[in-house]
């Protein structure tokens, strides 16, 4: 247990303010907006908009920071996920994201800030999405 | 743009995000599960936190963002890149709704996804052996689609 766990609240507010101020900085001092699917699907990509320096270092960053911060991480546990699970959501993940344009991070965190009508559909329609599959996983399959 | 600006703020600010991911507890899949399943509510056990990360990062960027509108250029760059589509199309909402699944499915997004890769080399975790190149393909994929 560490400050993620015995402070919930505080350190999600907290944790979620950096993420904030890491997608307002990006767009401050380079003007890019701070959309993960977006910035690594840039990476495969051929559009004259493809330079992809900034995009590989920011996933550079976020690779880092995920084992840096690694002594700070929450402990909750739930039963593990099998490959094929993984596999598929991993899939769709993927997919879904480059297709509508945006994650959590580019429609929820920076289209939402920008109030954008668009960026809110598809935070209503993943987030929606997201909670009927949870529900039929947990409590219609089991 | 001088390139390596570019490539040091975005490293920094990679970094940033992640420590953001992680603090709030979201690059953990388990917290992210446990906010999307709302039949915990009534008993009492459902987590909440997911809400309070996206207030957070919202608040700056609801903040911050009308503020950049108004200036003409990025510090470091020529001009800024936003979004200039607001179409709602079916490919907006059966992309969103094919992200949402695959999201309820194992409790990750893209961000958390990069970070677990990183978590994965001190935890030994290695559910992104298998999530990562399979987000990597269905993205690769839906490049091709359009």
């Amino acid at each position: 247990m560490n400050f993620a766990d015995t402070q919930p609240f505080i350190a999600a507010a907290a944790g979620g303010i950096l993420i904030g101020l890491s997608a307002f900085l990006m767009m401050w001092l380079i003007g890019r907006i701070t959309g993960v699917s977006g910035i690594a699907a840039g990476l495969m990509s051929n559009s004259s908009d493809s330079r992809r320096g900034w995009r590989i270092a920011f996933v550079a960053g976020l690779v880092f920071a995920g084992f840096a911060m690694q002594p700070f991480a929450s402990a909750t546990t739930i039963q593990s996920i099998s490959p094929p699970m993984l596999l598929a959501a991993g899939l769709l993940v993927g997919f879904g994201s480059v297709l509508g344009s945006g994650c959590t991070s580019g429609h929820g965190v920076c289209g939402l800030g920008r109030r954008s009508i668009r960026s809110l559909v598809a935070t209503v329609t993943f987030m929606g999405a997201a909670f009927m599959t949870i529900f039929l996983l947990r409590h219609v399959f089991i | 743009m001088k390139s390596s600006v570019a490539t040091l703020v975005a490293t920094l600010m990679g970094a940033l995000f992640g420590a953001g991911l992680v603090v709030s507890g979201m690059s953990n899949p388990a917290n992210v599960l446990n906010f999307l399943d709302l039949a915990a509510i009534p008993t009492g056990t459902w987590d909440a936190r997911l809400m309070f990360v996206m207030g957070g990062g919202v608040l700056v960027t609801a903040i911050g963002f009308p503020w950049l509108m108004r200036r003409a250029r990025p510090m470091f760059a020529d001009k800024f890149a936003w979004p200039t589509s607001s179409t709602i199309d079916q490919r907006l909402v059966i992309g969103a709704a094919l992200f949402g699944i695959g999201s309820g499915l194992a409790g990750y997004c893209p961000g958390p996804a990069f970070a677990n890769v990183g978590a994965s080399m001190a935890t030994g975790i290695r559910d992104m052996l298998f999530f990562v190149p399979a987000m990597l393909i269905g993205m690769w994929a839906a490049t091709k689609f359009r």
